[in-house]
């Protein structure tokens, strides 16, 4: 069989050759056969055309050879496309709208798939990436540091357990602008993560050039090592391809460059979603941090053939021998129950799904409407075409070869619409992998890549056999006689075409309403969430990271250190305060919704600790002012710059921090302020002020507790200063700097970043989905609108003349606008009836994804339903108008 | 065209091509139409064209192998001869053919002797 299918195949191809060759048989049988006739006594005429007649057909017998010999099939494919390319562009408006519907469809559907498919469906970029699991305790309120573990604890479990092939580990506390770069003498910031030295083996990232970390290099003591990232190489570097061996001064050190790391890891972009991540520097795991507690965050991968379970189960096993601190036997056991490893990919992306998939049917359904708005086109246009087709099937066309040929066209079309497509989805997707500041992981890796070329030609595929199969069978039910007949005015199959669109309209206008639905309910949500009240001011406010040195040589208590650093804060504040426009300003190591960390759980003087564990308050250390500086109320008093080492330790609690206080033991009207909490000191740490509830972590998650410590009397990770200002912060942005470089020349030209930043980037998830469904909602109702236009439009066409002859009988312009209005708001109403059905059924798809809002928003669908009756009217009021200015005489004449 | 002459069943072209080049060796397209419509008496209603899908069919299969060479009265005209496969294919096809009469036979006759139904049921054909 196949060796037919290839001669089959040869001959489509060189079919020149086999013609020539046939024309030469069929005239030496001809030129036999007259000769034998003549010999058989018949005129040399009788002959020939008896000759002929034998044959039966020349031009027959030629089909029927090529038929057999050939691929027949391709043949009416290549002569139905040649026809298609030929109507289409005699019918370019026509032609250009169907494209542009296509392509809007397509482009949006393809790039949504590229994000699901990228966060989603395709596995991690590493190898063997299903082996990678995330290892930490679930979720609590203590922040960062009881998601993490000390380098105690990660010892124990990596030689302990036995499902892990090897676990290695991050620095989690690393904050934005942690390195000065000095480039000739220019100070930039810049950002690395510092991990374990087996964190590339583990994770399975190659270098693109020179290495990545050896064991060595995480060793106390070791040589300086830097890698960098492929976009900090390019941006900070000029791609310099001698970079490997260099030495860098960073942050008042010699680091060597041992290598780059390739474009296709970005740390930010699977860990830190939304962060910029420039460089890796190796964690000193057995140095200083041993002694800083909750630190790192494990990964590990499991040895081939370990299954989920067998690795909970085997950390489950390790967890109780894990301690927080060797030296300390009573932390021994601490992690119990505290150490789960998920998928890394759920980590990375679990919490999206809801979201992608809603994400995924919004733009699904703009391709159906697409569809439906091309179906209603291509029926116009067959209808427009039926006498072509009644003409072509008189000739002897089959049906199925009809079908075909409208088919062709449909797929034609949807393969033009899907390269317009593929285009606008190329620009999509590069635009949304340049948003950095989008907290979506992976983002940045974003690309049109195999799978979604695959995708496209597939949602080709199945739109053009949506769109075209109905008008197509549509158009060869037909009958024949009648369309010859039928001048398209009041006619049967008119009439039948016309229930038909408005089932196509009605579809459409279910299917926006649909869309518009969630699009509001997501923005409801989001106004909600923008309402929310943070606990501080978010405008007017920004920070900076600014640099300081605190360091007294040969200071053993640690006082000097703070006393110097308590100077070095107050004039800092001091020369900021005395810019204009600066109305506060004030110093805390962390800010509420980017990093945070937890110290333990003081508790009220006399009161036992409670039996069950409970996570401690997240810690900011800070200066007094800084409150202020961010617009949070306290309650009591803040902080002054005399609440020094050795006087009464003080602290300020948060709201709810104190309601649980108050619930432990007996104070006064439950009232924290004044009260003492117990710390291990003899004077313990007396409660000055309680302040407002900060969302720290999230904007709509819940608020934990908080606790404050004055900077004189804790050690700060760090200084951001925060600047509140009457004018926009960006205006301030020089002149902090340059105060902040008058105390301090290493100051690095760190970013002054507004606090509304921080909140955006907290929001930038709810509001990428939010913003997408919106975009993709109003496409849907503008293609409706088209629907709309288009299906009223071409029925005022088709009942002109009806028109005309009511006018003529005395009807009023007002009375056929009014007809052709109701008709229109009819359908719509219909439809916008049924998407709601569909809307409220598909509630609980969408529920997960709201805040605060019911999905069975009263007003959203209000709004939504007034909103497209109000495109309905528009839509069906030009055509109205039209059929209002029809002249009967015109009309009446026109057929 | 008489309509008394028999419509040639599907399949049934290749079958005689086969049997008329095994008989009568390597011929022309013409040749083989000829030597049909003598062989069937007339019989058969055979429009000449036809043979030509026929033979390209037969060739693609290899079962026949063609030459442009030179007929008796000298004209140019491309030959037919069967091949080894099509000699196998033609035995095959034959015995096929046989059996079908065969059974054809049988059941038309059924009509005029319904008592031979016992007969027929114990033949293995």
């Amino acid at each position: 069989m196949t060796r037919r299918l290839l001669a089959r195949v040869w001959a489509f191809f060189f079919r020149k050759r086999r013609d020539a060759d046939l024309e030469a048989e069929l005239a030496a049988h001809l030129d036999f056969a007259i000769e034998e006739n003549i010999e058989r006594g018949l005129s040399p005429q009788e002959a020939r055309r008896e000759a002929l007649a034998k044959i039966g057909g020349m031009q027959q017998a030629r089909e029927k050879h090529r038929e057999t010999r050939g691929l027949m099939k391709i043949d009416i494919v290549m002569y139905d496309l040649r026809y298609t390319f030929r109507t289409l562009g005699r019918d370019l408006g026509f032609t250009i709208a169907a494209v542009l519907i296509l392509a809007l469809g397509i482009g949006a559907n393809v790039a949504v798939f590229s994000v699901v498919n990228t966060l989603l469906l395709r596995p991690l970029p590493f190898p063997d990436s299903h082996q990678l699991v995330w290892i930490a305790p679930p979720p609590t309120k203590c922040g960062l540091s009881c998601a993490t573990y000390s380098t105690d604890a990660y010892d124990e479990f990596r030689t302990g357990s036995r499902s892990y092939q090897d676990v290695t580990g991050y620095f989690a506390f690393s904050t934005p602008g942690n390195l000065s770069l000095n480039q000739n003498g220019s100070i930039v910031p810049a950002t690395s993560i510092d991990v374990i030295a087996n964190f590339f083996q583990v994770l399975g990232v190659q270098p693109a050039m020179g290495r990545l970390l050896r064991p060595e290099d995480g060793l106390d003591g070791a040589a300086p090592v830097i890698v960098l990232s492929d976009a900090w190489w390019r941006r900070q570097f000029n791609a310099d391809p001698s970079i490997v061996g260099k030495t860098l001064d960073i942050n008042h050190q010699q680091a060597t460059v041992v290598g780059v790391l390739p474009p296709s890891f970005d740390f930010g972009a699977v860990f830190a979603p939304g962060t910029k991540v420039d460089a890796i520097t190796p964690l000193d795991l057995y140095g200083p941090p041993r002694d800083w507690g909750n630190i790192i965050t494990m990964i590990g991968r499991t040895k081939p053939g370990v299954s989920l379970s067998q690795a909970q189960q085997d950390a489950a096993a390790v967890a109780p021998r894990m301690c927080w601190n060797n030296k300390r036997p009573d932390t021994c056991g601490s992690y119990k129950d505290g150490v789960v490893p998920v998928p890394l990919k759920d980590y990375v992306s679990g919490r999206l799904r809801s979201s992608l998939i809603v994400l995924w049917s919004a733009v699904g359904m703009i391709l159906l409407i697409a569809c439906v708005n091309l179906s209603n086109l291509l029926l116009a246009r067959s209808t427009a075409r039926s006498k072509e087709f009644a003409m072509r099937a008189a000739l002897g066309a089959s049906r199925m070869r009809i079908v075909g040929q409208l088919l062709t066209e449909s797929f034609v079309l949807s393969a033009i619409g899907a390269l317009a497509g593929l285009g606008l989805a190329w620009f999509l997707v590069y635009w949304l992998a340049h948003q950095g500041s989008v907290a979506l992981p992976l983002l940045s890796t974003l690309h049109i890549d195999g799978a979604a070329l695959a995708w496209t030609v597939l949602i080709a595929v199945v739109a053009a056999v949506l769109f075209g199969l109905a008008p197509g069978l549509r158009t060869a039910a037909g009958n024949l006689h009648e369309s010859l007949k039928d001048t398209g005015a009041g006619s049967g199959q008119g009439r039948r075409n016309e229930r038909f669109r408005s089932v196509l309209v009605v579809t459409e206008v279910a299917l926006a309403s649909v869309l518009l639905v969630s699009a509001g309910l997501l923005l409801r949500s989001f106004v909600q969430v923008l309402n929310v009240d943070l606990g501080f001011e978010s405008t007017h406010a920004a920070a900076i990271n600014a640099a300081y040195d605190d360091s007294v040589p040969g200071d053993k208590t640690g006082d000097l250190t703070a006393q110097k650093r308590a100077v070095i804060f107050q004039q800092m504040i001091a020369r900021v305060e005395a810019i204009p426009g600066v109305q506060a300003a004030g110093i805390s190591d962390y800010l509420p919704l980017s990093q945070n960390r937890s110290w333990g759980l003081p508790l009220p003087k006399g009161v036992t600790p409670p039996k069950k564990q409970i996570d401690g308050p997240l810690v900011y250390v800070v200066t007094p002012g800084f409150l202020r500086a961010m617009g949070t109320r306290v309650r009591g008093r803040d902080f002054a710059w005399d609440d020094g080492p050795h006087g009464q330790q003080v602290v300020i609690i948060n709201r709810s921090y104190a309601r649980f206080l108050a619930g432990l033991t007996k104070w006064p009207n439950n009232d924290a302020v004044g009260q003492t909490l117990d710390n291990g000191t003899p004077g313990g740490l007396q409660v000055i002020g309680v302040a407002d509830d900060v969302h720290e972590e999230s904007t709509e998650g819940d608020t934990g507790w908080q606790i404050y410590y004055p900077q004189t009397q804790a050690q700060p990770s760090g200084a951001q200063l925060v600047v509140r200002s009457t004018v926009p912060p960006a205006t301030l942005a020089n002149s902090v700097l340059m105060a902040l470089r008058s105390l301090n020349p290493h100051q690095p030209a760190a970013e002054f970043r507004p606090l509304q930043t921080f909140v955006d980037h907290a929001n930038s998830p709810r509001r990428f989905f939010m913003l997408m469904v919106a975009s993709f909602a109003g496409l849907g109702l503008l293609l409706a609108a088209i629907g709309i236009y288009g299906v009223i439009s071409y029925t005022v066409t088709r009942q002109t003349q009806e028109i005309g002859i009511r006018m003529a009988l005395g009807a009023t312009m007002g009375r056929v606008q009014r007809q052709v209005l109701g008709g229109t708001l009819r359908l719509a109403i219909i439809g916008i009836a049924l998407g709601a059905a569909v809307s409220l059924a598909a509630a609980k798809l969408i529920s997960s994804l709201l805040f605060a809002t019911s999905p069975w928003d009263g007003i959203t669908y209000v709004a939504v339903a007034l909103a497209l009756l109000a495109v309905a009217f528009v839509a069906g009021y030009l055509p109205a108008r039209r059929a209002s200015r029809i002249d009967p005489m015109v009309a009446l004449r026109a057929n | 065209m008489s309509p008394s002459k028999l419509d040639l069943l599907q399949g049934t072209l290749d079958l005689m091509v086969l049997k008329t080049l095994t008989a009568m060796g390597p011929l022309h397209g013409y040749g083989i139409a000829r030597r049909i419509e003598q062989v069937s008496g007339d019989e058969v209603l055979l429009n000449q064209g036809t043979i030509y899908a026929s033979l390209v069919r037969l060739e693609q299969r290899g079962w026949i192998a063609s030459n442009w060479g030179v007929s008796g009265n000298n004209r140019k005209a491309k030959f037919y001869a069967i091949t080894v496969a099509g000699r196998q294919q033609l035995e095959e096809d034959s015995l096929h053919w046989k059996r079908l009469t065969d059974v054809m036979d049988r059941v038309l006759d059924l009509n005029n002797e319904p008592g031979d139904l016992p007969d027929a049921e114990g033949d293995p054909a």
